[in-house]
């Protein structure tokens, strides 16, 4: 709580009109409107026909789709007869390809755990919130810290024979490093593009862009015994 | 004839039994539009208003209510699926087997619930990361971020526990790699492990778990997620994208290269 602060009593005169209002007003404080105003449509019917027009669109592209493909059935369940590889839902095939190098209790409680965490703490850090570039304030110390952060993320990576994730890694770090040595002012788009990023944009695409190599990689180019194949191959 | 259509539909909606239902009166005023969302129970969830440049295609691709299409479709294809499946071993697999031959359009049926899933799952993703980088997130939108999340652990948990249904070889294995995972938890691992199968290994009463979780718990838990993720749009003032909001493109203009005065 803070300290005691100073009021201003009013009191109605009229006691007829209104007997017991008494109103507090503290010290060098007014109602303040923060008026917004953006232009606006109503929800019937506008928007809501635009909702259902698109949930339409994609009913039909769906109805097309389950009519020109099957869905995958095999042979009924057998616990004697392993198949090679045996594949979790492709949303998952990320975090088994993580598998394949970390023990389980890493690549598939602590890494998942961690992952889910920090989604939900997003918004409930100011650095998040912040929408400037990441190398724009307190250069110096930033800068070291991301060399710090970086290398040694490519060193772990690279010493647990990750190659798959550490080739994302290592393009987000040097557009990274792109953005440090770019004007924010930069007659080239892209650098300048890159310079006015925020950290929480930087976490967030190399986390996309790990999602999906990992998932792709998983997916599509792994084989008998988790082995290397091309998904073209016989 | 389009006027005598209208004059019954204008009958219909003066009608008492019609004005007892719909109590938002007739007209279309900016108040009866306004009404017509506010006295909805379902529709009420919503804001009256909404920004205009949220309408656009680009400001939210619309992955918002493509999820919730995909969510409707499976509900729907889900409800007819469970009258033709038993979830026993092994006839929950000579189910699948006479929804692909016996069944009329059994076959389109599982397709659709299949394919539908396996978009929705990408379609929440996609809403995260759409939401992220708009800077939708931020506050006072921070709660409603963190229901979204749990909506993608719900819909994760949904897709995963449908997957075993079919009980064919695919099912099973991918099952059993995943619940093999919950043995690693330190300490409670194998407890956990045998809780969410009923056994040691992926069984019948695996398959029944699962499928109480897939038809029953897990779709009650989304709706009712999805409920408070949508009136809190509404609570946290509306539809927002940080990133097209007029003075974030004011201040991203100032940012731009200044032509050299010369």
């Amino acid at each position: 709580m803070s300290g005691p602060k100073e009021f201003i009593a009013g009191f109605d005169s009229d006691q007829r009109r209104s007997p017991t209002r008494v109103v507090f007003v503290t010290r060098r404080t007014s109602a303040q409107v923060k008026a917004n105003y953006e232009e606006q449509v109503q929800t019937y019917p506008e928007v809501l026909f635009r909702v259902v027009l698109a949930i339409e669109l994609l009913t039909i592209a769906l109805v097309v789709l389950s009519l020109l493909f099957n869905a995958p059935l095999e042979g009924i369940a057998d616990a004697t007869h392993t198949p090679n590889p045996a594949k979790a839902p492709w949303y998952f095939l990320g975090l088994q390809e993580l598998l394949h190098y970390f023990p389980p209790v890493i690549a598939g409680v602590l890494a998942p755990t961690m992952l889910i965490v920090s989604l939900v703490i997003i918004p409930y850090f100011n650095i998040n919130i912040e929408s400037e570039g990441l190398f724009l304030h307190d250069r110096q110390r930033r800068l070291q810290l991301f060399y710090l952060i970086a290398i040694g993320l490519l060193v772990f990576l690279l010493a647990f024979h990750v190659y798959v994730a550490a080739v994302p890694t290592l393009l987000i770090a040097i557009a990274m490093v792109v953005a440090a040595y770019s004007s924010p002012q930069s007659t080239v788009a892209a650098r300048r593009y890159l310079a006015n990023k925020p950290l929480a944009w930087w976490v967030m695409t190399w986390f996309l862009f790990e999602l999906i190599v990992l998932t792709a990689v998983g997916t599509f180019f792994r084989g008998p015994g988790w082995s290397w194949v091309l998904p073209w191959g016989s | 004839m389009p006027g005598k259509a209208d004059k019954i539909l204008e009958q219909v909606e003066r009608s008492r039994v019609w004005r007892s239902i719909f109590r938002s009166g007739q007209g279309s005023s900016p108040l009866h539009r306004a009404l017509a969302i506010q006295q909805n129970v379902f529709l009420h969830l919503f804001s009256t208003k909404v920004r205009k440049r949220m309408l656009g295609f680009s400001a939210t691709w619309y992955l918002g209510a493509l999820t919730l299409g995909t969510f409707l479709i499976l509900i729907i294809t889900g409800v007819l699926l469970m009258l033709y499946y038993h979830p026993s071993v092994p006839q929950a697999y000579a189910d699948m087997k006479d929804l692909q031959f016996v069944v009329s359009s059994g076959l389109f049926l599982r397709n659709l619930h299949r394919w539908s899933a396996q978009v929705m799952v990408f379609l929440v993703f996609a809403h995260m990361f759409r939401v992220f980088y708009r800077g939708a997130y931020r506050p006072p939108r921070e709660f409603n971020w963190v229901v979204g999340i749990v909506l993608l652990l719900i819909t994760l948990l949904l897709s995963y526990t449908g997957y075993l249904l079919p009980w064919d070889q695919l099912a099973y294995w991918a099952i059993t790699v995943g619940s093999n995972l919950s043995k690693a938890v330190p300490l409670v691992g194998d407890k956990i492990h045998f809780l969410l199968l009923g056994g040691n290994e992926v069984n019948a009463n695996a398959l029944l778990r699962f499928y109480v979780l897939h038809c029953l718990i897990l779709p009650l838990a989304a709706l009712l997620f999805i409920a408070v993720h949508f009136w809190r749009i509404r609570k946290d003032g509306g539809l927002y994208v940080h990133q097209s909001d007029p003075k974030t493109v004011a201040a991203s203009k100032e940012a731009a290269p200044v032509k050299e005065e010369k």
